[in-house]
């Protein structure tokens, strides 16, 4: 439970340094959204945050850390998984990030009513999976 | 340094500080966040503590922004302006946790797993990119 907490600061941290230096919600689906405004791109917080945070991979891996990554193999699952995550945040406009950590931390109605909305969606597809597939997905 | 570029390089040291939580929890790890999602098997709960500390340090963070004029480098705080809980909203929530539960990724775990080059992490983003453009061109510019 130790790095689950220490993780968890962190990111509150992360989030609260963003929003006292430049007032920006750091929320991963207008990172995304923002890859593509191209225009002035340099002078935009959202490309600077994204740098940070993808260094942060091979930094860790220097340090040391062990990191794992376990998943299906599946890439017609994956497929159809990242395509459903890139409609549905930016029709939703927020994920687990923009949502579920800085919007209910707000206590933003939107937010919190999204946030329970994909968690119970996410934990009954894992549930509809386990029955139909026996967990082996 | 001007305000501009402060405001960059805490923007960079905010991405980093983001991607090093995601990574010391274990968010990063699709299996880790399936089981987390996994009530109602093999249930296993740790993550909820990443997700209450970080909501609890940002709304502290957040009452005491109540009391500023404005960010440190910035002319104001961008509060996110959309309200209403419509329908987009519930059928973008719907859609997400069914793509989330499916592999056990969101866009953040993602993105900080993108220099493992793992082809998995890859094809995901991949996607995940395509599907917020053909959101994007169905209903219009992100609000």
């Amino acid at each position: 439970m130790m790095y689950e907490v220490v993780g968890g600061v962190l990111i509150g941290l992360a989030a609260t340094l963003l929003w006292f230096s430049v007032g920006r919600i750091s929320g991963m689906t207008g990172v995304v959204s923002s890859v593509f405004m191209l225009r002035d791109v340099q002078r935009h917080w959202a490309f600077w945050f994204l740098l940070g945070l993808v260094l942060t991979y091979p930094l860790a891996q220097w340090f040391g850390l062990e990191i794992s990554i376990q998943m299906t193999d599946d890439y017609g699952l994956i497929l159809a998984a990242g395509l459903l995550v890139g409609i549905g945040t930016y029709l939703g406009n927020g994920c687990t990030s923009g949502h579920g950590v800085c919007g209910t931390a707000r206590l933003s109605p939107r937010s919190i009513v999204a946030t329970c909305v994909f968690i119970a969606v996410g934990v009954l597809t894992v549930a509809l999976m386990n029955a139909l597939f026996g967990g082996g997905a | 340094m001007n305000r501009a570029v402060l405001g960059s390089v805490l923007s960079l040291m905010s991405g980093a500080l983001f991607g090093a939580g995601l990574l010391l929890s274990g968010m990063n790890n699709p299996e880790k966040v399936r089981a987390f999602l996994d009530v109602f098997g093999a249930w296993q709960p740790a993550l909820i503590a990443v997700m209450a500390s970080a909501v609890l340090i940002f709304g502290l963070a957040f009452a005491l922004s109540q009391r500023m004029d404005k960010p440190w480098f910035a002319d104001r705080f961008h509060v996110p302006s959309l309200l209403g809980i419509d329908r987009r909203l519930l059928f973008g929530a719907v859609l997400f946790g069914m793509g989330w539960g499916l592999v056990g990724l969101c866009p953040g775990p993602a993105l900080v797993n993108l220099l493992s080059f793992d082809h998995r992490i890859l094809l995901f983003l991949l996607a995940l990119f395509v599907g917020n453009r053909i959101a994007h061109g169905v209903v219009g510019p992100a609000k």
